[in-house]
C-alpha cells in the first residue's frame, strides 16, 4: 500500500464527523453547567458526591468514546482496557464506601 | 494498532488508577471530616473554575480537529489546531496559577494549614490540582514537540493521534477533579 492509500485507509476507519464531535462537546459543556447548577442547591455531601460521580462517569465515557476514538477501535481493545480498570476502581470503592458512610454516621451533627 | 498507541493507552490506564486512588482518598476525607473548609464561593471562585473547565474542554475540541486534519494528511491545518490546543493549555495553566496565587496570598491557604478548617484540605487540594496541572504543562510541551515534528514531516498522523489521547486524558481527569474538589466545597 502506498503512503497516500495508507493515509486514506487510516482516515476512513477513525473517528466521528466534525458535527458529532461538536455535539459531544456541547453535551459536555451542558453537563458541566448542570453540575454547577447542582452546586447552588445545598444538597447533603453524600448525595452531592454520588450525583457528581455519576455525571462525571457519563462525561468520561463521552470523552473516551468519541474524542479518544474508543467507539471506533476494535472491541478487543475495549475489553483489554476497560474491565480491568473498572475492577481496580471498584476495589478502591469496596474499601472506601462502607467505612466512609460508617464514619459519616458517627460524626457530630 | 501501532505500539505507540497501545503504549499510550496502557499509560492512561495506569495514570487513571493513580488519580482514582487520589480522588477516592479525597472523597473519604471530604465525607468524614466535619470541619472541611468551603473556600469556593459561587462568585468568583466557581465561575472562575467553570471558565477553566470550558477552556480545557475547548482545547480538547481543537485537538480533535488536529487529529482529523492529520488523518487527512493536511499538515498545515493539523499544526494550526495543535498550536490552538497549546494556547488552551497555557490559558488553563495561567488561570490555575492565578487561582493558586490568590488562595495562598489573600486567603492564606497553604499545603499544611488554612484558616477555615482541617489542614488536610491544603494537602489534598494542592496535591491533586498540582498533579493535574503538571500533566497539563507536560502536555503543552509534548504538543509543541509533536507540532514541530509533524510540521517538518518527521512524525506521522499516528503520533498526532497518540498525542491527542494524552491530551483528552488530561481533560478527562479534570472532569472528575472539578466537581469533586470545587463543587463539593462551595461556600454558601
Amino acid at each position: 500500500m502506498d503512503t497516500h492509500a495508507h493515509a486514506h485507509a487510516e482516515a476512513s476507519n477513525h473517528g466521528a464527523s466534525v458535527g458529532t464531535n461538536l455535539a459531544v462537546w456541547v453535551g459536555l459543556v451542558a453537563i458541566t453547567g448542570l453540575e454547577v447548577f447542582l452546586a447552588y442547591m445545598e444538597l447533603r455531601p453524600a448525595v452531592m458526591l454520588t450525583v457528581l460521580v455519576v455525571l462525571s462517569v457519563v462525561k468520561a465515557a463521552m470523552i473516551m468514546s468519541y474524542f479518544m476514538h474508543l467507539k471506533y477501535e476494535k472491541f478487543t481493545l475495549v475489553l483489554w482496557l476497560v474491565p480491568p480498570m473498572i475492577f481496580c476502581i471498584c476495589m478502591m470503592f469496596i474499601f472506601f464506601f462502607p467505612e466512609a458512610f460508617r464514619l459519616l454516621q458517627l460524626r457530630p451533627h | 494498532m501501532g505500539s505507540k498507541k497501545l503504549g499510550m493507552w496502557l499509560f492512561i490506564v495506569s495514570d487513571t488508577l493513580t488519580f482514582s486512588a487520589l480522588l477516592v482518598t479525597y472523597s473519604y476525607c471530604r465525607l468524614t471530616n466535619p470541619d472541611w473548609p468551603r473556600p469556593f464561593p459561587i462568585n468568583p471562585a466557581i465561575i472562575f473554575s467553570t471558565t477553566m473547565t470550558v477552556v480545557l474542554l475547548a482545547s480538547s475540541l481543537t485537538m480533535v480537529m488536529a487529529v482529523m486534519a492529520a488523518q487527512r494528511n493536511d499538515r498545515k491545518k493539523a499544526v494550526m489546531w495543535i498550536v490552538a490546543t497549546m494556547l488552551g493549555g497555557l490559558l488553563f495553566t495561567g488561570l490555575h496559577l492565578t487561582e493558586w496565587f490568590n488562595m495562598i496570598t489573600k486567603e492564606h491557604f497553604t499545603i499544611t494549614s488554612n484558616p477555615e478548617g482541617t489542614p488536610l484540605f491544603g494537602a489534598v487540594f494542592f496535591g491533586i490540582t498540582g498533579l493535574h496541572m503538571t500533566h497539563v504543562m507536560i502536555g503543552v510541551i509534548y504538543l509543541g514537540i509533536v507540532a514541530v515534528g509533524y510540521g517538518r514531516g518527521k512524525f506521522s498522523a499516528e503520533d498526532v493521534e497518540v498525542n491527542g489521547l494524552y491530551w483528552h486524558f488530561v481533560d478527562l481527569v479534570w472532569m472528575f477533579v472539578f466537581p469533586l474538589i470545587y463543587l463539593m466545597s462551595v461556600k454558601y
